[in-house]
């Protein structure tokens, strides 16, 4: 079928569809023309540019800000490895791909695209611009080398993998707060898109195991483990998260004896995992639902103890199920992280809000927020393709059939 | 030399011994986990002079409500004030079902138009607003779109209909039963139904985003309708919109009933979002409460139980219509 038949099939296939096609896509060309004109002509980006160190870092110390940096890289260097191991593993029902599919060159091309204008068009200096292009150099190379050479340590590199990130994450905070012999940067220096990952990624891990542990409980025998899980679950899925941050906010420091009282970042977070555990017990338990009974017993009656049963046998089935509810749940708490600058914290929406209230940049708001929103809406949607991507990695062929 | 192993296994392996013991395990750390907070609750609340107490509830609460629909001004007591919170968050979260369920229904089942370009937008608007924090959608529709509107003369005019900065004015009986539509007076609308910036602004937030996750249910539940089911109906000579609403929708609804529950139950919960563009629902009373009297265990307690109450009614209604729309099996 040649373009114009599929288009006439996609779009004109009757007088109605036509109707609707030809409205629908002046509509976008207006708007879409609307937008640019606004943001090429009457948008004025100054107040992004000038504040992109506050939005990014907060009020992080300057003297310290090459921890960050280093961390940056770090991170690059990592998901590069881990987008290179990731593709060398097998997909299922698919031959296997050469080191570089097209979807890969796709994501390459656009990467060096958006590393070499973005910054440019942010009005960062030369030196930062040239931080950016080392930063995208180094997440390439590592996905070249992983690409390369992942096959040849495959298993090494399967058991490194889950390491990585972790090891990766405590290296990050004592980079962040300080210690071992660096300068302490407290949590209230804190703040933009870095408090942002910083509450979301603490809550994100934390959570997790506590999620299944409680989504264990829930499906337990035992009525004490099983009614403990069932009223912490079902009181937290019951009430907003703003009233649980207030809560956190007014009632913790009477809860715990004088001083023993985390400060008011690190009590956001503790709320954030203790919320997202109560939803991710609720998506675990859907994978826990979908391993057949016969799976547990068979494991106890080859001698397994419950623990061995359920870690070893149970558990790799029932997250495998859960995991694009997990990752959905991983994403809604990222957006959840905006709900601190309602309690008063400089995360990113915070620290946007604060930048506004400054009289230079007022009615300054929709530059801020749909940069915000872009911001948000990449790091969620590269959230979900990873999701996707893991998801068709790791299904075996037994539970697709 | 004597068989190594015990007749009986040790008594850490006793089957019916292990349960107990774990729970008891478990049983006894709760409890001195919750004896130990409750302990340092007390201690501290009556050190600061802040035992429980619901007497402050009677008292005058001297701050205003910019809009109820219970009458209530600063002279009168806090539960009053909290109550018309509670009737705003309520009028906010059921205008917001009616919203999201019409607009989630036509994204959701756009994604099955016979045009491919509705088909694509319909994903996209979808995978957009999904994507994108709710707080940061209620500040934009409040900052950008709401308060940047035209006020006076130059506002948006539709016949009966206003949009003006100053708010959604529209037509209704006066007093007297005669129909009347808005005017202008002195350069400032007046109508008989006025909507505050800050309530449209919830409202089309709330609105649009759970229409979207809203959508994604319906689609699914679309989709869950066996492809033979359509074809059935074609060859039984119904037409699209028919055969949707005769064959598909009831088959259909058993799979997207208990996802909208979801969906209600997370707009009404996040209604309390309020705060940030300007709107007074029952979280917002309860913080400036909070503030003025100190009282925070009572203030959140009673946060808790008018979140909860308002779940379980959503959850009784919601378990309720779910019931109906099952197969009946005789």
């Amino acid at each position: 079928m040649g373009p114009i038949q599929r288009l006439r099939k996609d779009l004109f296939a009757n007088p109605l569809d036509g109707l609707v096609s030809v409205l629908l896509l002046s509509g976008l060309a207006v708007a879409g023309y609307r937008l640019l004109h606004w943001a090429l002509t009457q948008a004025r980006w100054a107040v992004i540019q000038a504040n992109s160190t506050l939005l990014a870092v907060g009020r992080y110390p300057i003297e310290q800000q090459w921890r960050l940096w280093l961390l940056v890289a770090l991170v690059a260097a990592a998901s590069g490895l881990s987008w290179g191991v990731l593709r060398g593993l097998p997909v299922r029902d698919r031959p296997k791909t050469t080191l570089w599919p097209s979807n890969d060159r796709l994501a390459a091309i656009l990467l060096v695209f958006l590393a070499s204008w973005t910054p440019a068009l942010l009005g960062l200096t030369l030196a930062i611009q040239a931080r950016w292009w080392t930063l995208t150099a180094l997440v390439l190379l590592m996905r070249w080398l992983a690409g390369r050479y992942a096959g040849r340590f495959a298993k090494p590199a399967a058991l490194a993998m889950p390491l990585l990130w972790p090891l990766l994450y405590l290296l990050g905070m004592v980079l962040i707060g300080g210690g071992l012999g660096l300068v302490t940067v407290g949590a209230n220096e804190w703040g933009g898109l870095l408090l942002t990952l910083v509450e979301a990624s603490f809550a994100i891990l934390l959570s997790f195991p506590l999620g299944v542990l409680l989504a264990l409980g829930r499906r337990s025998s035992l009525p004490m483990l099983r009614w403990g899980s069932i009223v912490y679950i079902e009181f937290i899925r019951g009430a907003p998260l703003i009233t649980l941050l207030f809560l956190g906010q007014n009632i913790l420091g009477f809860l715990l004896p004088g001083g023993l009282a985390p400060d008011r970042v690190w009590r956001a977070a503790w709320i954030l995992t203790f919320f997202s555990a109560a939803y991710l017990a609720e998506a675990v338990r859907s994978g826990l639902a979908a391993v057949p009974r016969g799976q547990l017993e068979a494991a106890r009656s080859l001698g397994l103890s419950l623990p061995q049963a359920l870690g070893r046998v149970v558990l790799p089935q029932a997250l495998r199920v859960a995991l694009p509810a997990t990752v959905g749940q991983f994403i809604s708490l990222l957006q959840d992280t905006t709900l601190l600058s309602l309690i008063g914290l400089l995360d990113l929406l915070g620290t946007a809000r604060s930048v506004m209230a400054n009289p230079l940049y007022l009615g300054k708001s929709a530059e801020v927020y749909l940069t915000l929103a872009v911001l948000f809406w990449c790091c969620c949607a590269a959230l979900g393709l990873g999701s996707r991507a893991l998801e068709r990695r790791l299904s075996p062929p037994s539970l697709s059939r | 030399m004597a068989d190594s192993t015990p007749a009986h296994p040790p008594w850490w392996h006793n089957r019916r011994l292990l349960p107990w013991l774990v729970q008891g395990a478990v049983g006894l750390t709760l409890l001195v986990v919750i004896a130990f907070l409750l302990g340092n609750l007390v201690r501290n609340l009556s050190a600061a002079g802040l035992l429980l107490s619901w007497r402050w509830l009677g008292q005058p609460a001297s701050f205003d409500i910019a809009e109820t629909l219970l009458p209530f001004n600063a002279s009168e007591p806090y539960w009053r004030g909290l109550l018309a919170g509670l009737v705003n968050t309520v009028r906010v979260v059921l205008l917001g079902f009616v919203g999201a369920t019409v607009l989630g229904t036509v994204v959701g089942s756009a994604s099955f138009s016979s045009n491919a370009l509705v088909k694509r937008l319909a994903r996209i608007v979808v995978e957009v607003i999904r994507n994108i924090p709710l707080l940061l959608q209620l500040v934009f529709w409040y900052f950008v779109v709401f308060l940047a509107l035209p006020n006076g003369a130059e506002a948006i005019q539709l016949p009966g209909i206003v949009l003006a900065k100053s708010g959604l004015f529209l037509p209704g009986f006066e007093a007297g039963l005669h129909w009347s539509g808005p005017t202008l007076v002195d350069g400032i609308w007046q109508a008989p139904l006025r909507f505050t910036p800050e309530f449209g602004a919830l409202l089309t937030g709330l609105v649009v985003y759970t229409g979207a996750f809203i959508a994604e249910v319906v689609r699914g539940g679309i989709a869950s309708v066996p492809k033979g089911q359509w074809e059935a109906a074609a060859s039984l000579g119904l037409g699209a919109f028919e055969s949707l609403r005769r064959i598909i929708i009831p088959q259909a609804l058993r799979v997207i009933v208990p996802g909208l529950n979801t969906q209600y139950i997370s707009l009404a919960k996040n209604s309390s979002l309020a705060v940030a563009c300007g709107y007074t629902d029952l979280y917002s009373v309860a913080e400036t409460s909070l503030n003025q009297t100190g009282r925070a265990i009572e203030v959140i307690v009673i946060l808790l139980a008018a979140y909860l109450a308002i779940n379980l009614v959503i959850s009784l209604v919601m378990n309720g219509l779910n019931r109906l729309v099952q197969i009946k099996e005789r």
